[in-house]
């Protein structure tokens, strides 16, 4: 149910690899479903840097405010401006037009990250 | 950790999908898969169906129940007809609250007072503990008595077709018993979203049908159920005050600025020898609106307000308005900056973000 080309976080944050040193960061299904209606996404700017596990933004709902962090080590290439406008986008399509940072990937992609069934079992235990 | 308690809807919810939370001790829905927004949305242009039966009901009945609850809290208890309703409060006797309260009148002998789900047993023990010495007898109705609430503009128009009562007759405030379809009901003008509206009481175990014929009458009209989180958002762009948020025992009713339901002059009750003292050496502080001035910035309880950079004050209660499209938020400000215009910071997560007092009620429907 979950992709299975990402990989994910226990704080729920996916990341796509994308194949070529680059990959995209957003938060989860299970996450913006969550936090309900997004209302703003405060995003670093471009050319800042990350280790994993670094705190890089808030999501802003309605009813409440999460910190995102960074799954992996890397370099911020472009944010995803569209969800100024649009930050329902991430309620709509967490992982498709909902993403949030494109990275330019300095290390590999930790052991800590979890693959789509591991995240689904998580997910399952979370919510009884 | 204890059980959390349930309303006799809960059921209800879980088969709508909605998220459910512990809301003090009880297990309610924080909203319905349609969201906060829509059912805020809902509420301010058409119509929504809250359950609120974990609301408490403390019935007082007796030769001297008008005359003890005149006492007991500070509002003009005498100057209310039979079918009337006033909000009102209990308050410590350092003018604080112990909780607010919708009271209503059945009688010069039995009244009604309906208090927040989280102090039903603390409110049950107050009202109970203070009326030994008057001819009164309290009971708590609370877990027989089931609660919806119909919300915005369209709830007239869903509600009618189910009751007996000429609910446009009911005024503002006002309350009228009845039956609902076969069931005995009483139906109250009141809320907590700032939109015009309608409560319904009924038997605990009869909450179930009352909420499926409402939904059932309210499909043509738009309405889906609502959850305690647009409540939040409704009720704070109304400028109602929340228990433990705006007001609470560390907070005198003048400082909350509900100085309108403390009438001093009426005579002796619980609070007034403290309000007296206070208003006398005036205010330090008091609950006033706020805008944050950037679109980004969004204001959450409990954090900090600043002036020239130091701690002032705090959020009592903050969040993104939908209806106003901006950051709003209510808090304790010195009387110094209380004034609309006047600039604040709320310190968010370490940043100190600019904030303009305004005037409240955020929102305030056209009548």
């Amino acid at each position: 149910m979950y992709p299975s080309e990402l990989k994910y976080t226990k704080n729920h944050e996916f990341i796509r690899p994308l194949g070529d040193g680059t990959a995209m960061v957003g938060i989860t299904s299970y996450a913006q479903e969550a936090l309900g209606d997004v209302v703003f996404v405060d995003l670093p700017e471009v050319g800042a840097a990350f280790a994993a596990g670094d705190e890089f933004g808030t999501v802003e709902s309605v009813k409440t405010v999460s910190e995102i962090f960074m799954p992996a080590a890397g370099e911020i290439l472009e944010i995803n401006e569209e969800l100024e406008a649009h930050p329902e986008y991430v309620n709509e399509d967490a992982f498709g037009k909902g993403w949030m940072v494109k990275l330019k990937l300095t290390g590999a992609l930790g052991p800590e990250l979890l693959d789509a069934a591991s995240y689904q079992r998580l997910v399952e235990e979370e919510s009884h | 950790m204890t059980e959390l308690q349930m309303t006799p809807l809960n059921a209800v919810h879980r088969a709508l999908g909605a998220k459910m939370v512990d809301f003090g001790g009880w297990d309610m829905p924080v909203q319905y898969p349609s969201g906060i927004l829509a059912e805020h949305l809902a509420v301010r242009t058409r119509v929504g169906l809250f359950d609120v039966s974990h609301m408490g009901e403390i019935r007082v009945k007796g030769p001297q129940a008008m005359a003890f609850l005149d006492w007991l809290t500070p509002n003009a208890v005498t100057r209310l007809a039979v079918g009337q309703i006033h909000y009102t409060a209990f308050l410590t006797d350092r003018g604080t609250f112990v909780d607010d309260l919708l009271l209503h009148k059945l009688s010069d002998q039995e009244f009604l007072l309906v208090v927040n789900a989280s102090n039903i047993d603390k409110d049950f023990a107050w009202v109970a503990g203070h009326a030994a010495r008057w001819e009164v007898t309290v009971a708590n109705e609370s877990s027989a008595t089931g609660q919806v609430a119909l919300q915005g503009p369209l709830s007239l128009a869903v509600l009618q077709p189910l009751v007996d009562i000429d609910l446009a007759g009911i005024k503002y405030y006002w309350f009228a018993f009845g039956r609902f379809q076969d069931l005995p009901v009483m139906i109250a003008r009141t809320g907590y979203t700032g939109e015009d509206g309608y409560e319904v009481y009924c038997p605990a175990a009869s909450t179930e049908r009352v909420w499926n014929a409402i939904m059932a009458s309210g499909a043509p009209h738009g309405l889906i159920p609502a959850g305690l989180g647009c409540r939040n958002t409704l009720r704070l762009e109304a400028r109602m005050s929340l228990y433990g948020h705006e007001i609470d025992d560390a907070s005198n009713a003048l400082e909350a600025d509900l100085g309108w339901i403390v009438k001093l002059q009426k005579g002796d009750f619980v609070g007034r020898d403290a309000l007296v003292r206070i208003k006398e050496q005036g205010l330090e502080r008091k609950v006033v609106g706020f805008r944050m001035l950037e679109k980004r910035d969004i204001a959450r309880d409990h954090m900090d307000v600043l002036i020239d950079g130091r701690k002032a004050g705090q959020v009592t209660s903050g969040a993104p308005s939908p209806t106003c499209g901006c950051n709003l938020g209510l808090c304790y400000v010195p009387l110094s900056h209380a004034e609309p215009g006047s600039r604040i910071e709320i310190s968010i997560r370490g940043k100190a973000c600019p904030a303009e007092i305004v005037p409240t009620p955020f929102y305030k429907r056209a009548k």
